[in-house]
């Protein structure tokens, strides 16, 4: 009994010995940060930026606590009309990224052994290069061909740059299929499109959805692409979060937009999360 | 080798017919032909040779075993026939039209895979009715056909499971009733049991064998399982690096093997190199490597001289002790010096007085507490001459 108590009581120890630096930083600096744009959200801005102080410091300046900026997000049609770009930008370049990444997961998850690595190295290579220079290229591409600062670059450039990360997962699990399957399938009677539809796709749906998940939710916060390749009317959630920090400096404003996102994501995010539940309980 | 001849024979029938020609005269006076017919097919891999000029013909409604060690080219010949792998040389002839343009998903023929290979994202009912579906039957036939499957293999209560939430034994029955659902020509089975423990494997064995007797549908059957094939089997090839060794019932496979491999790949045997002393109609006087001279059933054509092996099944011998005076021709004395005790039987294993190491098998056929010799005992063996097998290589 004791000794099982005490093994007991090390192996907790270990655990926390392991778990714990994570869950530190991670709270420190990603949490606790969190607390604190949720509370600047419902502040005044500063005088030149920050915030303005909780409590009044002199007579007539704005101090506390308000909901006025939530207030002005729900007012204005504009800021839905940019999240909802911004969601349907987001939602094209999955969908895109998907389309191209499918079939050549599938080529090197089914090519031989020894070729797999190195094309999955090759997926990776771009990462090597610097993103704004990759992003610049196409300014260069697009630029002679009179496509340049417009919606069309920015989903261009969201895809190019996101396609690894669809890829990556895709192939991870496409790779991991018993290829027994297809064999048993065809055997069974099923042609090639019903080999694919009712056995490749529906066991592939678990990398689909981490694939989707990390995609959907960079190109939401995505601000740099539209900057640089979009025009004046591509502007994006993630450029109007910049652009409260580093422009017009209304800290609050940015906060609450950064919630607003996040609360955005995570519903979306929730809704995944049922849905691989459902589609991958069994698989 | 009959099917060969019932082969020369159909050919015979075509041209006997008077006056007929053409295709009419053949499809009327055609004999009866195999369902399913290997035609020396041949399959290399580089090199190596997976199947070597193999013939197998297999009639409407049998259980034919394809046995031999792993390697020996069964796994690739159940391929071929299946549709997933195509012979270098040969044929495949389904009730008589050559299988080589159909593709495996258009073969009346279907595999239960040594691994099930069940779709995992499918429950067990989904997994019966996928050959009807991909058959096009309409929906009322796929959920009233898939019903009596699932009843038959007793899995009617698991139609809502997925494979992952069943045992070893139940993913088998899954895997059979899928493979039968759609009543194919012909079942293929690639170690169907191998992965079940023994009494499990006993069983399912005997669902086998019922299931298919009832169905009526030709199995062919792969293991390297030799006792499995021989209850199971109405006729086995045993095969060895790509060729048939030997094609036969199971009594003959096991009581006149053709030669040293299967006589040593079925069974338990004493196997010594001899050669031919004399040869008469009655009987065979041989000199065996550890045994001296040996009488053995007459065997034709062998010549005085010939060169080959001496085989004798451990429960055709009889142990006495020493003392006692043996009184068949062919005996032999020595010593025990281990034996496997294992319930039904013993075997013990004899160091006879020239060296060489001898098995003889005593059923243990008294009740009670069953033991006849101890280590170390002095015994006699003996043998009838009927008992003994001379092999030609």
């Amino acid at each position: 009994m004791a000794d099982a108590m005490k093994r007991n009581t090390s192996s907790r120890l270990t655990k926390w010995l392991v778990a714990g630096p994570p869950l530190v930083f991670l709270t420190l600096f990603f949490l606790l940060p969190a607390l604190i744009m949720v509370v600047a959200s419902v502040r005044y801005p500063g005088e030149f930026g920050a915030l303005a102080p909780l409590f009044p410091t002199r007579p007539g300046e704005e101090a506390g606590l308000t909901l006025e900026n939530y207030g002005v997000f729900f007012s204005d049609w504009i800021y839905a009309d940019i999240f909802a770009k911004s969601f349907g930008v987001a939602a094209l370049t999955t969908l895109l990224c998907l389309a191209m990444s499918y079939p050549l997961a599938l080529l090197i998850a089914r090519s031989p052994r020894r070729h797999r690595d190195l094309l999955v190295l090759l997926v990776i290579l771009p990462f090597a290069s610097n993103f704004l220079v990759r992003v610049y290229a196409w300014m260069i591409i697009l630029g002679p061909l009179d496509l340049l600062f417009s919606r069309f670059a920015v989903i261009v450039g969201m895809v190019y740059v996101h396609l690894p990360f669809m890829i990556l997962p895709l192939y991870t699990n496409l790779e991991k299929h018993d290829p027994v399957l297809l064999d048993a399938a065809q055997d069974l009677g099923a042609n090639g499109w019903n080999r694919f539809w009712r056995v490749t796709f529906p066991l592939s749906l678990p990398g689909i959805l981490s694939g989707s998940a990390l995609v959907f939710i960079p190109v939401l916060g995505m601000f740099a692409i539209p900057e640089i390749l979009g025009g004046k009317d591509d502007w994006l959630v993630g450029n109007m979060i910049k652009e409260s920090f580093l422009g017009t400096r209304d800290w609050p404003f940015g906060s609450m937009l950064s919630i607003m996102l996040t609360a955005g994501v995570l519903a979306i995010a929730g809704i995944a999360a049922w849905a691989a539940r459902r589609v991958t309980v069994h698989a | 080798m009959t099917h060969s001849s019932s082969f020369v024979d159909a050919k015979q029938k075509r041209t006997d017919t008077r006056g007929y020609t053409g295709t009419l005269a053949i499809s009327r006076f055609r004999a009866p032909v195999p369902l399913l017919e290997i035609r020396r097919v041949t399959r290399r891999f580089g090199d190596f040779v997976a199947v070597d000029d193999v013939s197998i013909a297999v009639e409407p409604g049998e259980f034919f075993t394809l046995l031999g060690p792993s390697g020996c080219g069964k796994t690739t010949l159940l391929r071929m026939i299946a549709g997933f792998d195509m012979p270098d040389e040969g044929q495949i002839l389904l009730d008589g039209k050559d299988l080589a343009d159909t593709p495996p998903e258009r073969r009346p023929v279907h595999t239960v895979f040594q691994s099930y290979a069940l779709f995992p994202h499918m429950t067990v009912a989904q997994n019966v009715a996928f050959p009807l579906r991909m058959a096009g039957r309409p929906a009322q036939e796929v959920a009233r056909r898939t019903q009596e499957e699932l009843d038959i293999v007793h899995l009617s209560d698991k139609a809502g499971a997925y494979p992952h939430e069943l045992s070893g034994g139940q993913k088998q029955r899954v895997a059979l009733a899928r493979g039968l659902v759609n009543r194919p020509r012909l079942l293929l089975l690639d170690e169907p049991l191998g992965a079940l423990d023994a009494k499990l494997r006993v069983e399912m064995q005997l669902e086998l064998t019922m299931l298919q007797k009832n169905l009526g549908i030709t199995f062919i059957f792969v293991t390297h399982a030799q006792y499995e094939a021989l209850a199971l089997s109405d006729r086995i090839a045993v095969m060895n690096s790509g060729r048939v060794e030997q094609l036969d019932t199971p009594d003959h496979i096991y009581g006149s093997p053709r030669n040293r491999f299967v006589a040593d790949f079925i069974g338990k045997i004493n196997l010594y190199n001899c050669s031919v002393i004399a040869t008469s109609s009655e009987s065979l006087r041989l000199s065996v490597a550890g045994l001296g001279e040996v009488w053995a059933p007459p065997h034709a054509d062998v010549p005085a001289g010939t060169a080959g092996t001496f085989a004798l099944r451990p429960e055709h011998a009889r142990i006495v002790p020493r003392s006692q005076n043996p009184l068949m021709k062919n005996h032999l004395f020595g010593r025990v010096r281990e034996f496997f005790y294992v319930g039904d039987v013993t075997t013990y294993v004899i160091d006879l007085d020239s060296g060489v190491r001898f098995q003889a098998l005593l059923a243990n056929s008294a009740p009670g507490r069953a033991k006849f010799f101890e280590l170390g005992d002095e015994v006699a063996v003996e043998w009838p001459n009927e008992a003994g097998m001379f092999l030609s290589r």
